[in-house]
C-alpha cells in the first residue's frame, strides 16, 4: 500500500470555462496535519471537496487509502464509479463544513449516531454511548438532546466534528471550519481541532487561521490560481516564504 | 325571490340516506385519491430529480400531460374513453360483501393520477427548498442517495410542504364533484337527482354548498392543529416532538 492516505496526482478541475485546479499534486501521509492556505478563489476548498468527490475532477486521479475515488479504472481509462461505491468510500473520509450542516430535523445525539447506526451497523445503544463519549470529547456533554437551531455556531461546529468522528474516518477534511463563526467562538473550535491533531488524527484543513496553521500543521500548502505554489513546514513557509504570492498573502493576513 | 326555508332546513338538518351516502362517497374518494396521490407523487418527484435521464423524462412528460389537460376530460377519458377503445373496462368489485363500483374505481384513479402530478411538483419544491448543505453533509458521511432522502431530506421537505398539502386536499374535496359526470352518486349527483324531481334548485344547491363548506372547514381546523403541532410559524426550528414524528 502507498505511504500516502490521500494521493492526488495531476488533478484538473474546470467550472465551465474556468480552470480552478491546474495539475495539482497533493499527498497526505497517515497521521499528518496539512493546512491549505491561499487567497479566496485559489482552489483550496475545491481541492478539499474533490478528495471526497463532492466535486468531480476532469483529469488526473485521486486515491484515498490506495483506492481511486469517484472513478474506476477500466482498460486503462477512468470511468465514473457507481454512486454506491462512492458512498462507501466516503465513510472513511470525514468532512467538517464551513456552515456546520448539522441535520436540522434531529437532535444532537441523533446527528452523531445516525450514520454509525445506518452505515456501520452499530447497535443503537452502542451508537448512543459513543455519541455521548464524543460529546464529552468536544466539551458539550449536556447538549445531547438539543436541536441544532438551539445551539451557537461554535457549539454546532464542535458537534459537526463529533458527527464526523463517529464514523471513525481515516482522514478528516475541514473546509474553513471557523469562517462562519463569531470571533469569540473561533477559539473553542480550534481547541477541539488542536486536540484532535495531537491524538494523531490525519487532517486536511482549509483555513485563514494562520496562528492555527503555524502551531498545529505538520505541513503548510499554499495555493494560488488553482496551483500549489509552495509547500513546507510552517516555520519555513511563515518566516521565509519563497513565492512572491505567498509573501503577499501572508502580509495581507498577518498585518 | 322565493326561498323555501322549511324545505331548506329539512334538507340541511335531516338529509336523505342517499345524500348521506353521497357524503360518504365524497370523503372516501377524496381521502383515497389523496393518499394514492401522495405515493405516486413522491415516486414522480424522485423521478424528476433523478440523475437517470429516462426516469427524468418519463416523470416530466407525465406531469406535463396531466397538468396540461382538464381533470374533467381525464375522468371521462379514463372511464368511458378507455372502455370504448377496449383497453380497460372498470368492473364492479365485490370485496367482503362490499361492492366497489367500476365508476368509483375509475373516479378515484383519475383523481389520484391528477393529484400525483401536482403533488410531484410540491414534493420537488419542498426537496429543492432543503439547504444544499444538508445533502452534502449526508453524502460526506457516506450515505447513499436513498438513505439521505429518507432520513435527512424528506423529513425536512415534508415540514416545508405541509401547508401546500393542506391546500391540495381542500381542492381534492371539491374536485370529487367532477366524478358525478361518470355517474358516481356523490353529494352533487344526489343533489341533482333530487333537484330533477323537486326543482328546489336554490335550496338544494345551498345545502350541498354548505356541506362542502363544512368538510373544508373541518379540514382547515385539522390543518390549524397540524400547524401548531409542527410549529410551522417558526421556520428552521424543528420542535422536538415534530422532529420525532417526522424522523421515523
Amino acid at each position: 500500500m502507498s505511504e500516502f492516505l490521500v494521493e492526488a496526482t495531476e488533478v484538473e478541475k474546470w467550472f465551465g470555462p474556468i480552470k480552478v485546479l491546474d495539475r495539482v499534486d497533493f499527498n497526505v501521509r497517515r497521521g499528518e496535519v496539512v493546512v491549505l492556505i491561499g487567497p479566496s478563489g485559489s482552489g483550496k476548498t475545491t481541492l478539499l471537496r474533490c478528495i471526497n468527490h463532492l466535486e468531480h475532477i476532469q483529469r488526473g486521479r485521486i486515491a484515498v487509502n490506495g483506492v481511486l475515488i469517484g472513478y474506476r479504472e477500466r482498460q486503462g481509462r477512468l470511468v465514473p464509479d457507481a454512486e454506491r461505491n462512492i458512498a462507501r468510500q466516503r465513510r472513511d473520509v470525514g468532512m467538517v463544513f464551513q456552515r456546520f450542516n448539522l441535520f436540522n430535523n434531529m437532535n444532537v445525539l441523533s446527528n452523531i449516531s445516525l450514520a454509525p447506526r445506518l452505515l456501520r451497523g452499530t447497535r443503537p445503544a452502542e451508537a448512543e454511548a459513543e455519541a455521548r463519549a464524543l460529546l464529552d470529547r468536544v466539551g458539550l456533554p449536556d447538549k445531547a438532546e438539543a436541536y441544532p437551531a438551539e445551539l451557537s455556531g461554535g457549539q454546532q461546529q464542535r458537534i459537526a466534528i463529533a458527527r464526523a468522528l463517529a464514523m471513525q474516518p481515516a482522514v478528516l477534511l475541514f473546509d474553513e471550519p471557523t469562517s462562519a463563526l463569531d470571533p469569540e467562538m473561533v477559539g473553542e473550535v480550534l481547541g477541539v481541532m488542536r486536540d484532535l491533531a495531537r491524538s494523531g488524527m490525519t487532517m486536511v484543513v482549509v483555513t485563514h487561521e494562520m496562528g492555527f496553521a503555524r502551531q498545529v500543521a505538520d505541513r503548510v500548502v499554499v495555493m494560488a490560481e488553482g496551483r500549489i505554489i509552495e509547500t513546507g513546514v510552517p516555520e519555513a513557509v511563515f518566516s521565509a516564504p519563497e513565492h512572491p504570492k505567498t509573501r503577499a498573502l501572508l502580509s495581507a493576513v498577518l498585518h | 325571490m322565493h326561498f323555501d326555508w322549511p324545505y331548506f332546513w329539512a334538507q340541511l338538518l335531516t338529509p336523505s340516506l342517499a345524500f348521506l351516502n353521497g357524503l360518504g362517497l365524497t370523503v372516501v374518494m377524496a381521502v383515497s385519491a389523496q393518499l394514492l396521490g401522495f405515493v405516486f407523487g413522491l415516486i414522480l418527484a424522485l423521478g424528476r430529480l433523478s440523475t437517470n435521464r429516462v426516469a427524468r423524462g418519463a416523470a416530466g412528460a407525465y406531469i406535463w400531460v396531466v397538468r396540461g389537460t382538464p381533470l374533467l376530460v381525464q375522468i371521462v377519458f379514463i372511464y368511458n374513453g378507455l372502455a370504448a377503445a377496449g383497453i380497460l373496462d372498470f368492473h364492479d368489485l365485490h370485496v367482503l360483501g362490499v361492492t366497489f363500483a367500476g365508476n368509483l374505481q375509475a373516479g378515484i384513479l383519475a383523481l389520484a393520477i391528477n393529484e400525483a402530478a401536482y403533488m410531484a411538483e410540491i414534493y420537488r419544491a419542498g426537496i429543492s427548498a432543503v439547504d444544499r448543505g444538508q445533502f452534502e453533509a449526508a453524502k460526506a458521511l457516506g450515505m447513499p442517495p436513498s438513505m439521505m432522502m429518507r432520513h435527512v431530506v424528506l423529513p425536512q421537505a415534508f415540514r416545508i410542504i405541509l401547508l401546500p398539502i393542506g391546500n391540495q386536499f381542500n381542492i381534492m374535496l371539491k374536485n370529487t364533484t367532477l366524478v358525478s359526470v361518470i355517474g358516481v352518486s356523490e353529494m352533487l349527483l344526489v343533489t341533482e337527482t333530487i333537484n330533477s324531481a323537486t326543482f328546489r334548485t336554490f335550496e338544494l344547491y345551498s345545502v350541498v354548498a354548505i356541506y362542502f363548506l363544512l368538510l373544508t372547514s373541518l379540514w382547515n381546523l385539522f390543518m390549524a392543529w397540524v400547524e401548531r403541532h409542527f410549529a410551522l410559524s417558526r421556520p428552521n426550528s424543528a420542535t422536538p416532538q415534530a422532529a420525532l414524528v417526522l424522523q421515523e
